[in-house]
């Protein structure tokens, strides 16, 4: 452990069908900057030897990648990635620990934490090096997003941090940039199995994730009917992006739960956030308003959305939607 | 089947201020609540304690008024409550309460599952229950939304993941985290209601615990607040004028300069 503030940076990146997600390329060139700040090493550590763009991560910022002895990508083995990090960790000693909001912080990371003595400062929007104090001070919203809160470390390391996808822009690669890759060989056999995956249900309900999209369209309670739904589909098809709702349409049984957007369902934070029919109640609000940019389509101009709203459209989301989805259509050719 | 289920009381409302001399957060006189994400725990303690005939203890780390929300939850059907509530828990983070929680667990001592939220609403960390998991050094499954079957042994359980579902076995002892997808929560009966009347609740502080204070609170947790502040809003929001096809107009065109799309 370093005191003097200049140990590596490590960010522990996910992947799927062998090539990282998009989040963590985010990430990488966010630490990329904190590492050159204050002269530290950074290292992407990736959880499986099947990473097809491992040269990308050194491109965006790497200097090192680790590329651990894991299971194929999209299998699940927590019990190992916990244990795989922590040894690696307890050797080497990085001083911050980074990774992205997601299936990792909700076991991995905080697990990790523990082992490792120390804490976890989780869905951070923002990190900045206090060059006085040589900490990390990681920005965190609270009470839904209504409060932020500066987060310290006085006195453990690592510091560990998990960030809100899309809270940093994906940087440029630079494909001069070299980076070291090492694989790292664990013995699988140590890995007591207390927990085993049994099998794997894909969610075929949307192609696009909900907490890893650039760009959510978000269909309320003012649609009516679940065959309304289509509506926003589409206007998420266009665009790329992927289907979020409110609580109503999954209690009434619209729309799968995987889907909600709020304080009991997921948080999430992307480039653009399209709200068709909800009135932004601040249990919705928790949800989404750290989103980039807001559009609100609703009837009612005093629909608490509104203030939280980049730009407001007061109509009938039924004559707007389809309108939008036809001229972006048509934009795209 | 002994399972414990580990609830916070929250602010029922999110209203919150900041003090402007101390910029401490001022939450006093709002009421409180259960955490709603951990009535799905509650309620799914409950039904295993039913199935197997077994017993549900529900834990909080909290003040002395936080043995409201316990006396809730033997309304809802638990049969014992322990508040884990000490001068030196103030200010704990997620590390520091787990800590306490897992300590409280130990002197339980007999435990075949504990049950988290999926996330608090105040905190909103969702790492309790996966700290408390580890803190245990036992097997630990986050975001289960449905139990298939409950052995001597071993649980076999969905969870959500990034991709869809994933079906997993966990052997037992061991820690998981629900989501609300799992059940829908009873309401209390009448005999629960006089029961939460009547109830006693058991109250550990850190001696009563063996955790040394200097290990808890705001001394001990490894992470500390050193500022909270009003979020600025990037800019004003501007209301998109005239009739729905000039509105959409004018959208694309500002999603496009903003380079948004
Ligand atoms: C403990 C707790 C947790 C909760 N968690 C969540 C959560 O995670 N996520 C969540 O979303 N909610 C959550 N809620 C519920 C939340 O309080 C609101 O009830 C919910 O967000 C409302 O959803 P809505 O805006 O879609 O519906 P409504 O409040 O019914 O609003 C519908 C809106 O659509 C507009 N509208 C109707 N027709 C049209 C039309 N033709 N054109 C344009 N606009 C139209 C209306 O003006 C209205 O503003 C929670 C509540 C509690 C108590
Ligand atoms: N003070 C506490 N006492 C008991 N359980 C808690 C406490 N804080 C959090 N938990 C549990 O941990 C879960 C996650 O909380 P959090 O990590 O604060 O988001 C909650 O849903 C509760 O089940």
């Amino acid at each position: 452990m370093t005191s003097d503030g200049s140990g590596d940076i490590w960010v522990v990146t996910e992947q799927r069908d062998g090539r990282t997600k998009a989040p963590s390329i985010a990430l990488i060139g966010k630490a990329r900057k904190l590492a050159g700040e204050r002269q530290s090493r950074l290292t992407a550590v990736c959880l499986s030897q099947v990473v097809e763009d491992a040269a990308q991560l050194a491109a965006y910022g790497a200097d090192r990648v680790y590329l651990l002895d894991g299971p194929v990508p999209d299998d699940w083995n927590d019990d190992a990635y916990v244990k795989e990090l922590v040894d690696l960790a307890r050797r080497e000693k990085p001083d911050v620990i980074l990774a992205t909001s997601g299936s990792l912080s909700s076991s991995v990371i905080p697990r990790m934490a523990v082992a490792l003595d120390t804490g976890v400062s989780p869905n951070c929007i923002s990190l900045d090096f206090d060059h006085q104090s040589r900490m990390l001070v990681q920005t965190r919203p609270a009470f839904g997003g209504s409060l932020m809160a500066n987060v310290v470390f006085p006195n453990r390391r690592p510091q560990i941090a998990t960030v809100r996808p899309h809270a940093f822009k994906k940087g440029d690669p630079d494909p001069s940039r070299q980076g070291e890759m090492i694989r790292v060989d664990f013995d699988r056999q140590a890995v007591s199995a207390k927990t085993k995956l049994l099998n794997v249900v894909k969610d075929l309900s949307g192609k696009v994730r909900l907490d890893e999209a650039e760009v959510v369209v978000c269909g309320g309670r003012g649609l009516g009917k679940a065959e309304n739904f289509q509506m926003v589909a589409e206007l998420a098809e266009v665009l790329g992006a992927a289907l979020g709702t409110s609580r109503p349409p999954v209690d009434d049984g619209w729309v799968p739960y995987a889907h909600q957007v709020g304080q009991t369902g997921k948080i999430v934070s992307p480039r653009l956030y399209i709200a068709c029919g909800v009135a932004g109640a601040p249990q919705h609000l928790a949800g989404m308003q750290t989103s980039e940019i807001i559009v609100a389509i609703n009837e009612d101009p005093r629909a608490p959305i509104f203030e939280v709203a980049t730009y407001g459209m007061v109509g009938d989301l039924f004559k707007i939607v389809p309108l939008l989805t036809k001229k972006l259509r048509e934009a795209r050719g | 089947m002994n399972v414990i289920v580990c609830i916070k009381q929250v602010p029922a409302k999110i209203k919150i201020e900041i003090d402007p001399k101390t910029s401490a957060l001022a939450s006093g006189g709002v009421d409180r609540a259960i955490n709603p994400p951990d009535l799905y725990a509650l309620e799914e303690g409950i039904r295993i304690k039913e199935k197997t005939k077994g017993k549900v203890t529900v834990l909080t780390v909290g003040p002395a008024k936080a043995d409201e929300s316990l006396k809730e939850a033997i309304g809802y059907g638990a049969d014992d409550a322990v508040l884990l509530s000490d001068p030196a828990f103030e200010g704990s983070d997620t590390w520091a309460t787990s800590l306490v929680l897992a300590k409280a667990i130990r002197k339980i001592g007999q435990f075949d599952l504990v049950l988290c939220g999926k996330q608090s609403i105040d905190g909103e960390t969702g790492q309790v229950g996966p700290m408390l998991g580890e803190a245990l050094g036992v097997p630990f499954v986050s975001l289960v939304n449905r139990i298939d079957e409950l052995g001597q042994e071993s649980i076999k359980m969905m969870r959500m993941s990034d991709e869809g579902h994933q079906l997993i076995e966990m052997t037992l002892p061991g820690v998981i985290t629900v989501v609300k997808e799992i059940n829908v929560p009873r309401i209390p009966s009448l005999r629960g209601l006089m029961a939460a009347k009547k109830a006693a609740i058991t109250v550990w502080n850190a001696r009563e615990l063996g955790i040394d204070p200097a290990t808890v609170g705001m001394a001990g947790s490894p992470t500390r607040v050193s500022r909270v502040f009003f979020p600025q809003r990037a800019s004003q929001g501007e209301m998109l004028q005239g009739d729905p096809e000039s509105q959409v107009e004018q959208l694309v065109e500002r999603l496009r300069q903003t380079r948004a799309i």
